[in-house]
């Protein structure tokens, strides 16, 4: 990577009167148009010759850290590698020409992908029914929030309005039960990273609705007494809601439906092959056992046998009275849940299995090998699941090295830094999750970055605070940032 | 070493209370939780007139790492609130237990049986941390 590029913003290129001529605007305006609705003045576009924007563009590319180009282990986020196949078959013109509001006749394609895709993540859930109407994970949640709430409010038991959140659970769980007007009952978690059996116990009661659970939790660990976690929710009338923001761990090993849950979102962005970040564009699929399946979100894709074979149809309101109706113009984003379908049909069974299996290895491999060169685990007496919890408070305390400045130098040494301070229970932690496509050798090397930073912040911890020092921009003033906001470039 | 003055009560959710000469009580959060926090960004208080239930949610800090409620201990009625924070979040960083407090209460109750720490035993939750 080059240094010190400070690439110019695309209107400092701008000349009058210069352009790319595949991009001049139409001389004369749609006549369909009233006069009264065409604008006055041009629009304030930059005018740059198409060269200008191509090297603009591919420079800054080039700046960027990404999958394609490093190692990316962003705890929680799972940047992994996605196959460039499911997003070739997604953009066949087939599909990507195909109108929302086009006929069920002209659609069949489409919809049977779609039907097959609902059926697969049922299989791969434990669950009996799926819609994929959600844009993203929040949306997702709040899809089975609301499903909870519906199936209260259906049985006359009105008064239970309490979700159970633990303290490990992700932000969002909190804010979505909120949204769906319920109230939040926090409990906390044991040292060893499971959920405080005795809260719960004394949580639970007659305004229940249920419980908000991530299994493998944020903190990196399997929740192993989920069993009982369930026994309790349901004998007290409450129903247990997974977050399933990331399967990666568990996929073809566990399934949420077994463990003994009635609702489930996955993002498919995250475990099912689409590539994120930067806020979209996602799929928040939701997942119901047989209690919820009357009130998930319309539309479904439904399957009928007519004469000359089966006939794909959605299924909406008048199928389905007691849904908690629509989330979104038409159902979900297309091309998202399209990658989904091309990566888990080219995975197969035994393929899903193989994802959880080098998820989890390579997450235990990298969690022995940094503990050995030194790192102190939050969770030492646990197994790593898909990403674990590596706490820098004591190098903090001795060194004056936080888990930024750490996370700062791996930019140096050609890494995207792990998650950092998140989960907020853990003290100057680094969230790491390798993920399953990573090889043994980039792992290797990850180590080595790490086992070489642990020595600076040895011998000479003052220099990691200037890091990092070969990237195109130094250390960012954050939380001038924040404080004063200015996102206009001029 | 998190500074604990003895002037005040504390919480185990790590905000600070102070009877003042008027009788009202002051609340903000403790040099801990500042530096936990880090730099903050961003404070909402709650309006002036508002009542406040013992442990509910009375106000928001948040910094470029996380945004965090800020509870209250005990219930009362807001009765001020520091305007300053709006434009000066870090007041509660440079100094929590002066010119960073949060807000003021008109308590329902006194302190005494509202279950605060003190400084020692405030300080005590903090070593075991």
């Amino acid at each position: 990577m080059s240094t010190s590029i400070r690439e110019p913003l695309i209107f400092d290129y701008s000349r009058t009167g210069r352009g790319a001529t595949a991009q001049w605007v139409a001389e004369e305006a749609a006549p369909a148009l009233p006069a009264a609705l065409r604008r006055v003045t041009p629009p304030a576009l930059p005018a740059a010759s198409e060269l200008a924007v191509v090297r603009h563009y591919t420079r800054l590319s080039q700046l960027n850290f990404s999958i394609d180009t490093h190692f990316y282990p962003l705890g929680s986020c799972t940047m992994k590698y996605n196959p460039k196949a499911c997003n070739s078959a997604a953009l066949l013109p087939e599909f990507t020409g195909r109108h929302p509001l086009a006929s069920e006749k002209h659609s069949q394609g489409f919809l049977r992908c779609m039907h097959e895709l609902q059926e697969m993540l049922q299989e791969v859930t434990g669950m009996q029914s799926v819609s994929l109407s959600p844009m993203a994970g929040a949306h997702g949640e709040f899809a089975g929030v609301a499903m909870i709430r519906a199936y209260h409010l259906a049985r006359g038991d009105v008064d239970r309005n309490e979700i159970i959140v633990p303290q490990a659970a992700h932000g969002t769980n909190p804010a979505t039960a909120t949204m769906c007007g319920c109230v939040v009952r926090e409990i906390s978690v044991n040292a060893d990273g499971d959920v405080n059996i005795d809260e719960l116990r004394a949580a639970v009661g007659p305004r229940t609705a249920g419980i908000m659970l991530t299994n493998p939790s944020t903190l990196g660990v399997f929740e192993r007494r989920i069993e009982e976690v369930a026994r309790l929710v349901h004998e007290a009338g409450g129903l247990l809601y997974y977050d399933g923001a990331n399967l990666n761990a568990i996929l073809g090993k566990v399934r949420p439906g077994d463990m003994g849950f009635d609702v489930i979102h996955m993002n498919l962005h995250k475990t099912f092959s689409t590539p994120h970040g930067g806020g979209g564009p996602g799929a928040g699929a939701v997942g119901v056992g047989p209690r919820l399946v009357p009130f998930l979100p319309v539309p479904l894709v439904g399957v009928e046998k007519r004469a000359g074979g089966e006939h794909f149809r959605l299924l909406t309101e008048a199928d389905r009275p007691q849904s908690i109706g629509r989330l979104t113009g038409f159902m979900g984003n297309a091309g998202v849940l399209l990658r989904a379908y091309v990566y888990m049909r080219m995975l197969g069974r035994e393929g899903m299995s193989r994802v959880g299996e080098y998820a989890t290895l390579n997450s235990n491999y990298l969690f022995a090998r940094l503990q050995k060169a030194g790192f102190e685990a939050a969770y030492p007496e646990r197994r790593a699941s898909h990403e674990f919890i590596l706490t820098l408070k004591r190098l903090a305390a001795e060194r004056g090295v936080t888990a930024m400045d750490v996370a700062k130098r791996l930019l140096d040494y050609g890494f995207h830094a792990p998650t950092t301070y998140f989960p907020l229970l853990v003290p100057e932690c680094l969230l790491i999750e390798p993920t399953e496509t990573e090889s043994k050798e980039t792992l290797d090397a990850f180590v080595t970055a790490m086992s070489e930073i642990l020595r600076e912040a040895a011998e000479k911890p003052e220099q990691l605070k200037g890091a990092p020092f070969t990237m195109p921009v130094r250390r960012l003033d954050d939380v001038r940032a924040a404080r004063e906001l200015d996102l206009v470039h001029r | 070493m998190s500074n604990v003055p003895q002037d005040r009560l504390y919480a185990r959710s790590h905000e600070w209370v102070r009877e003042l000469a008027d009788g009202t009580i002051e609340l903000g959060i403790t040099d801990h939780a500042q530096h936990a926090l880090g730099d903050l960004v961003f404070v909402e208080v709650p309006e002036v007139g508002r009542e406040v239930a013992a442990g509910g949610a009375c106000a928001v800090v948040e910094s470029v790492k996380a945004a965090s409620d800020v509870y209250s201990p005990i219930a009362g009625t807001v009765v001020a609130v520091n305007e300053q924070l709006a434009a000066a979040p870090e007041q509660i960083n440079q100094d929590p237990y002066g010119a960073g407090w949060i807000m003021r209460l008109k308590a329902t109750a006194p302190l005494a049986g509202a279950g605060l720490l003190s400084p020692a035993e405030y300080a005590s939750v903090l070593a075991s941390n």
